[in-house]
């Protein structure tokens, strides 16, 4: 029988240390819509959402009552709206992202992910016109979310696709500078897009997917923090033992959350997703992590270590308590979102590239950072490339979250609000770029790629 | 279905009586208590069977809640199942 001790220890954890399940995400498969007339498939698509996700919310909600720990997101993804869209006769996918906005207000989720494609070997028609609509859509919509996918593993980079994306980051960033060129912080640019990711912006739901399936995101990095102070200054065994017994612990909650979210909406459970996510809430951070392991600043020499420690002790410790892991599955380092990187900016400890070097051993990449408004696009295709070869050569999922903040400079601070948080504006590098990614074409597929 | 109730505030006379007394009033059986005072602050648990009562787990989540806010103490109904799948493998 449970001892008062276990007892206590689950509800300090909820109560002191920030235990939550960060987001429940149904996955939705949009393929069953299609139509050539707009109007036809916008209704198709919202009445399949709606249906699908009616009790997402309520359950959501219910579950928290009954277990006693807070569920923070309920949100949906949808099938990549290049390919469910893909022929409908159109020119602009804005009226697609609307219905999806509409959706979403109706079952009450506050993000829906899923205005995407997929062309890392190149485009189809739809994925063009889902790509140039891109601006407009995240300018007139409030809740959708957008991701494009430019490279792999298998198949190299698309590097007229890393192009076009500069441009259009730069697009959505003018269409909605009035609130700090907030669209961005709503647009993802991947290598090695994961189908099954249930954290935004960047969660879509795969073409290898079933017709509806429930993931979910554990908690945050705040547990993990305070297990951490309490084997300060010992050896790394301990450090990673640590890590290792409460990532078990807050997958498990997870798992049961994902479980019963299934069984009561009749939805099969499709993944975990180990990433740790933190919050701009102070003790919710990973920068903090790296404090208590004895770093004065997250960028400091040792975070890149620290962070590739953190990283593979939550994936040991979860994939143990949970029959499937999936989705990302590492930890996030989003600059606005975590109060801890903000404080390394400001102190100059943390620089653009050497978040750059932290994306090398964790996911997912340059997450929620402010550049300047007068970066071009030619150098935002840049990083966006070198973003898209660490994921390339080294077999993981890479991403570009940047927000160049029109009208806004170095040293300048950023609000977005809410879970999107605050950010000084970073330095960029800004020796010119435009003659290697002007070049147009496609970097092939690396060595390694070919495996069979 | 069991569930697990916890009671955490600053000790005073007839904290006990008064979950004890909702529960009765609502068919919900106790089968094991425990309790410690640390510092003058109470900390209780009970494990009960709630698949007696006829109101919903969420229903008597609310009710105790309210019954802890009226004696000034944190009380939480939970299912037993956030507890045993962290601390059983």
């Amino acid at each position: 029988m449970i001892s008062i001790v276990e007892v206590q220890e689950t509800n300090k954890m909820i109560r002191e240390m920030n235990l939550d399940v960060r987001t429940i995400t149904m996955g939705i498969s949009l393929m069953d819509c299609a139509h050539t007339d707009m109007r036809t498939f916008n209704q198709n698509v919202y009445d399949k959402i709606t249906r699908s996700a009616e009790k997402l919310v309520k359950t959501g909600e219910e579950l928290e009552r009954q277990f006693g720990v807070p569920i923070v997101n309920k949100r949906i993804s949808v099938t990549p709206i290049a390919i469910a869209a893909g022929s409908v006769h159109t020119d602009t996918y804005v009226p697609v992202a609307e219905a999806l906005d509409r959706a979403a207000k109706e079952v009450g989720v506050n993000f829906i992910g899923g205005f995407s494609a997929l062309v890392q070997k190149g485009c189809t028609k739809g994925d063009r016109i889902l790509i140039e609509s891109i601006p407009e859509a995240l300018a007139v919509t409030e809740r959708v979310c957008s991701s494009v996918n430019v490279g792999s593993s298998r198949s190299g980079i698309n590097m007229d696709a890393v192009k076009l994306m500069g441009d259009i980051i730069i697009q959505t960033a003018e269409r909605t500078k009035d609130r700090d060129s907030i669209g961005c912080a709503k647009l993802v640019v991947f290598c090695n897009a994961v189908e099954d990711n249930p954290f935004m912006a960047g969660a879509f739901h795969g073409v290898g997917e079933r017709e509806c399936v429930i993931n979910v995101g554990v908690s945050g990095p705040g547990v993990i923090k305070r297990a951490l102070e309490e084997v300060r200054g010992q050896d790394f065994e301990t450090l990673c033992e640590t890590i290792k017994r409460t990532a078990f612990k807050v997958t498990r909650v997870g798992q049961l959350v994902a479980q019963e979210a299934s069984k009561r909406m009749g939805v099969p459970f499709g993944i975990i997703d180990l990433s740790l996510a933190p919050t701009p809430l102070i003790g919710d951070s990973i920068a903090e992590i790296f404090q208590v392991m004895g770093l004065e600043e997250a960028g400091a020499p040792g975070t890149t270590a620290a962070l590739a420690i953190l990283n593979d002790n939550v994936k040991k410790g979860g994939v143990m308590a949970s029959s499937y892991v999936g989705g990302l599955s590492g930890a996030f380092i989003p600059v606005s979102e975590d109060h801890g990187m903000i404080q390394a900016v400001q102190r100059g400890a943390l620089t653009l590239e050497k978040l750059e070097a932290m994306t090398c051993v964790c996911s997912v990449g340059l997450d929620m950072i402010a550049i300047p408004g007068s970066t071009s696009k030619e150098t935002l295709s840049g990083i966006i490339a070198d973003e898209a070869a660490i994921g390339m050569v080294n077999n993981k999922t890479t991403a570009v979250r940047l927000i160049p903040v029109i009208g806004k400079d170095v040293g300048e601070m950023v609000e977005f609000g809410g879970l999107l948080g605050y950010a000084p504006v970073m330095a960029v590098n800004s020796f010119d770029c435009s003659g290697f990614v002007n070049r147009g074409g496609r970097i092939p597929a690396p060595i390694h790629s070919f495996k069979n | 279905m069991k569930g697990i109730i916890t009671v955490l505030g600053k000790d005073k006379v007839g904290i006990i009586a008064k979950v004890c007394t909702y529960l009765a009033d609502h068919n919900v059986n106790i089968l094991d208590i425990s309790q410690t005072i640390v510092q003058d602050y109470f900390n209780m648990m009970m494990i009960v069977d709630v698949s007696g009562p006829s109101k919903s787990f969420e229903e008597l989540v609310e009710d105790l809640q309210k019954v802890g806010e009226s004696i000034g103490v944190e009380i939480k109904l939970q299912h037993e199942d956030i507890f045993n799948i962290m601390h059983r493998i």
